[in-house]
């Protein structure tokens, strides 16, 4: 159990996607402009996360890794390695999940769907989600560590991009030089962030 | 004296008006003489507040409520030289040598950011705005005695161009401009800002110059009194040591309503709270078990508290969201220096990461209160 809070504090303050291991940033840097579409997105990319770690967790457990298929029985397929298609098999789970919420978020909240525009579809090649799943493939997780492992880093992203869009919704008054404007003040927010955010590292818990 | 500063003044204005002779240099003008007097600018149009207050007067405020805690850093950074090389000296040669010691600091950390400051106004056509003036004596009062002044130099065009001026300078920062410059040095020179030989002014290798944080994370005795760390009387940085000339100033911000209260007494009580709890928390950890109330006057605590977490720029503005603003200041900095070893003082990065999650609380507290009178219109 204490293992299992450590994980997930961890996951969210220590190692933070965006503040870390500078993952996910394409969405991170676009759909920071408004506070209600953050939320939206940083929901979504939780909800992705949180799903999609432990279904890849099974299939890396039972299918991909060395010796995985023993349970089936047959002698050729318990010694086998399908290590080489992990890349494969995550991102064919990851895109299938995507597509799925894409179309549960389009049938209730038609706003938000179009809010997200193209950065919802995105979700499925965002650095932040397939990031994650090989962290945990990586790590010594077992099923219950790698969902919460999953839903950690899912919040750690979403905590960081509605500090960044409350702070570029209030940077609309500021005076920010010509060439600067748009993503190049955006960058020196997100490098002051990690300031901030520096305060974690070294953390032990 | 006040009248002829007015009249030449006056003399002078149309050369740097539009078409005068120094037009370029008009925003220098126009900080000079709204230093010295107040600007006769009234609005166009509707009703107005007629204040002599402004920008200006607002800063020299907290600039006058820092004096204290200054006049009181070049005192201590003499004494404890002069403790540490086991000499007597008078009040006089101490409060001389600390001069010796920290003006210098302050010239450069001035000269830099304002220098800079007038450089940004110039080319961009704006008013010279006079939140230097804090920063400017905050940056030395946060740093060791024993920074060198390249490094001062560095720390505040970092602090002054990245932190402030390319958002549109002062009212717009993210960050705490002076806790900007603090944090650049501390990752980019960690040897000239930590540890246990920058505290004191030249002082012999064998004379332990630990501060008290150093001496409690390390499990050591503290070293000194709860009375002493009060009072000021221990190594640290140039202006945090005293919490007694802390809360002088603390007062002066109070009683002309500049500083916010909320603020201030939120942290306390955060930091108070959390060093509560982990004192019951303790076990044989002798961090943990160390009474709450010291961690409250040890370290940059007070400091932070006063002078850097009342930012009125980088903290949060709602008045709900100011004390969970600070609370979580005052518990994350307990948290940080018991609990993280990468850190001896929690204070500066606790309230950097309140400065960076203070917009998304303001935004929160606005839509709770939209909501709240939302639905008391709709009872009506």
């Amino acid at each position: 159990m204490e293992n299992i809070i450590s994980i997930f504090v961890k996951s969210i303050f220590v190692d933070n996607m965006i503040f870390a291991y500078f993952l996910g940033m394409c969405s991170y840097l676009a759909v920071s402009k408004k506070v209600s579409t953050a939320i939206g997105l940083g929901v979504a990319v939780t909800f992705v996360l949180g799903i999609t770690a432990p279904l890849n967790w099974l299939a890396f457990e039972y299918f991909l890794k060395p010796g995985a298929m023993a349970w089936t029985g047959i002698p050729t397929l318990a010694t086998a390695d399908l290590g080489f298609i992990g890349l494969i098999v995550y991102i064919a789970v990851i895109a299938s999940f995507v597509q799925l919420l894409e179309m549960i978020i389009e049938k209730f909240s038609p706003a938000l769907y179009s809010a997200l525009g193209i950065f919802l579809p995105l979700i499925a090649v965002n650095c932040a989600i397939l990031g994650g799943v090989l962290f945990m493939v990586a790590r010594p997780y077992n099923l219950a560590e790698a969902t919460t492992f999953g839903v950690g880093s899912g919040i750690g992203w979403f905590l960081a991009v509605v500090a960044l869009a409350a702070i570029r919704e209030k940077m609309k008054y500021s005076a920010v030089p010509a060439p600067l404007r748009g993503l190049g003040i955006t960058f020196i927010i997100v490098g002051l962030m990690a300031f901030g955010f520096l305060s974690f590292m070294g953390f032990t818990i | 004296m006040k009248q002829f500063l007015k009249e030449k003044l006056e003399i002078a204005r149309p050369l740097f008006e539009k078409g005068g002779k120094f037009e370029k240099l008009h925003s220098v003008y126009d900080g000079f003489a709204t230093f010295l007097f107040v600007p006769g600018h009234t609005t166009h149009t509707g009703a107005h507040i007629r204040d002599g207050i402004d920008l200006k007067r607002t800063m020299f405020t907290v600039v006058i409520s820092l004096v204290p805690a200054l006049l009181f850093g070049i005192w201590n950074v003499g004494y404890q030289h002069f403790l540490a090389i086991g000499e007597k000296a008078a009040f006089i040669d101490q409060f001389l040598y600390g001069s010796l010691a920290v003006l210098p600091i302050l010239v450069v950390s001035y000269a830099v950011g304002l220098g800079i400051e007038f450089a940004f106004a110039q080319f961009r056509g704006h008013a010279i705005n006079e939140g230097f003036l804090v920063s400017g004596i905050l940056i030395p009062l946060i740093l060791p005695p024993t920074t060198p002044l390249w490094m001062v130099a560095v720390g505040t065009a970092f602090a002054v161009i990245i932190g402030k001026e390319v958002f549109g300078g002062t009212g717009m920062n993210l960050l705490n401009p002076a806790l900007t410059a603090r944090v650049f040095l501390f990752f980019a020179y960690p040897a000239a800002l930590s540890g246990d030989i920058v505290w004191i002014a030249d002082k012999p290798d064998a004379y332990s110059g630990a501060t008290m944080l150093a001496n409690a994370a390390a499990g050591a005795p503290l070293g000194y009194s709860f009375l002493d760390a009060f009072l000021g009387i221990i190594p640290g940085s140039i202006g945090e040591t005293s919490t007694l000339m802390i809360l002088i100033g603390a007062i002066i911000l109070f009683a002309t309503g500049i500083g916010s209260w909320k603020i201030m007494v939120s942290v306390f009580a955060g930091g108070w709270f959390m060093g509560l709890l982990m004192n019951l928390l303790a076990g044989d950890n002798s961090f943990m078990a160390m009474p709450a109330h010291y961690h409250l006057v040890i370290g940059g605590f007070a400091f932070g508290a006063v002078f850097m977490a009342t930012d009125p720029v980088s903290a949060a503005q709602t008045e709900r969201g100011k004390i969970l603003y600070g609370v979580l200041i005052g518990v994350l900095t307990v948290m940080i220096r018991v609990w993280n070893p990468a850190y001896p003082e929690g204070m500066m990065m606790a309230i950097l990461l309140m400065n960076v999650f203070a917009p998304l609380i303001d935004y929160f507290t606005i839509e709770a209160n939209k909501k709240r009178r939302l639905s008391r219109a709709k009872n009506i």
